[in-house]
């Protein structure tokens, strides 16, 4: 015991977790935006597709949720450039995983979302005659995102924190800085509580914004 | 290729041995803190609920690899000596026992006021309030998220890799490191901790049917 919080080093190399948060969120909105991409079209196909294609989005889906993350990391990382000639950095490499990763989880999200539209609306979007398209244009997608909103917001900030795991591959992002500032200064419980508040107070910014999104959302029409 | 890969075999299966040690350790543990926290967040005066709501919301609010670091790193300097085994089921339970909280929470949240009314109404005491009325009802609408969060348990345990300790993901690297044969191992990993979460999933999936009758 007796150990005396002296912050004088943290704030020092501060811009080593200023410049980790900046990262953590770039890495996590640009997965996340492929993510949402991937799991959109896969759950519009899911649900009209025949059964090959849905054991085939399944298979994605089930593979992906039931492996570590840091696990895809290394093997996208690590593994991939063995068998294939492709050269990329860790970033990359990162983003590309977290996408397909985020991507499986959102198919969940959508799909379920999806399912939950009331048969209804669509006979009544085929009834004053709107094309397929158009049906999903401007029936389906809309009354999924009001239902899957909520579930979307816990969604990515939970794959927010996930980009911690980039740490792992050198990725200097939040926690990569956090784990500098851990080996090189050795104020390590003030590092670890600084770094604890930035991903609380970020996590807690994302999901204000989330739900004021949400609110605009279940107003707005 | 193969041969050294069937070489590496037993070393691997240590690893998961070790993987799935943690994870029942993290799970048994968590269990038995979450529903004390639990009954402390929904029962408790003020105090316990503001101090549980706390560690629940911070905890689940940071990565579950930044608590590792903590624990490991952090309870050394402050003179708390642990086993780096020890330490990193000290976290990950941490992070599960916020996540069996919730899950309380939820599932006692879920069953009407009336019921409790009615148990009053007959003279139950708390006690038996909660043993014969809420936690029979309680408990059906915990199991399947909880069964479901053991897969997470499985995976999280992936992360104590990055403290040395040779769990299956560990184990991996290692093997990787002598043999160089990456793309096979990572699949053979990977495959292996599918097989183990997919059956647990598939099992909460089944539990979550067989307890679907039951509606408010």
């Amino acid at each position: 015991m007796g150990y005396t919080l002296n912050f004088n080093l943290i704030w020092r190399h501060f811009d080593k977790l200023w410049g980790g948060l900046l990262l953590s969120l770039e890495l996590a909105v640009i997965s996340i935006a492929i993510g949402v991409v991937i799991g959109l079209v896969l759950a519009v196909w899911y649900v009209s597709a025949g059964r090959v294609v849905r054991g085939v989005i399944a298979a994605y889906v089930e593979f992906i949720r039931n492996v570590p993350l840091i696990l895809l990391v290394y093997l996208v990382f690590y593994g991939l450039p063995t068998v294939v000639d492709l050269a990329y950095s860790a970033q990359t490499s990162f983003v590309a995983t977290l996408a397909l990763y985020s991507g499986a989880y959102l198919v969940e999200v959508f799909r379920s979302g999806l399912e939950a539209v009331p048969r209804g609306q669509l006979d009544a979007g085929k009834a004053i005659g709107l094309t397929p398209w158009q049906r999903l244009l401007h029936v389906r997608l809309p009354t999924m995102m009001r239902i899957t909103l909520p579930a979307l917001s816990n969604t990515f900030i939970s794959l927010f924190k996930d980009t911690s795991v980039a740490s792992v591959i050198s990725v200097p992002e939040l926690t990569y800085g956090a784990q500098w500032i851990n080996f090189n200064t050795f104020r390590i419980v003030e590092v670890y509580l600084v770094v604890t508040a930035m991903y609380l107070v970020t996590g807690y910014v994302l999901l204000f914004a989330l739900r004021l999104v949400e609110r605009w959302y279940r107003t707005a029409r | 290729m193969l041969g050294q890969i069937a070489y590496a075999l037993p070393f691997l299966a240590q690893g998961f041995a070790l993987t799935l040690w943690v994870s029942f350790l993290v799970v048994v543990l968590s269990l038995i803190a979450g529903i004390i926290l639990g009954a402390g967040l929904v029962y408790g005066p003020a105090p316990i609920r503001w101090a549980v709501r706390i560690f629940s919301d911070t905890i689940r609010g940071i990565p579950i690899l930044v608590l590792i670091f903590f624990v490991y790193y952090g309870l050394p300097a402050v003179g708390v000596h642990l086993q780096s085994f020890w330490a990193a089921v000290l976290a990950l339970t941490l992070f599960k026992t916020a996540q069996v909280v919730e899950y309380l929470r939820g599932a006692v949240g879920s069953i009407p006021k009336g019921q409790s009314e009615a148990a009053m109404a007959i003279g139950l005491t708390f006690r038996q309030r909660l043993a014969y009325v809420i936690f029979p009802q309680a408990f059906r609408r915990f199991l399947p998220p909880w069964i479901n969060g053991v897969t997470d348990a499985v995976k999280g345990s992936a992360l104590v890799s990055l403290l040395g300790i040779t769990d299956l993901m560990q184990a991996i690297n290692q093997v990787i490191g002598r043999t160089y044969e990456a793309m096979p191992l990572y699949i053979l990993g990977a495959l292996i901790y599918f097989a183990v979460n997919y059956a647990l999933s598939y099992a909460s999936r089944r539990l979550e049917r067989r307890f679907a009758f039951i509606r408010d």
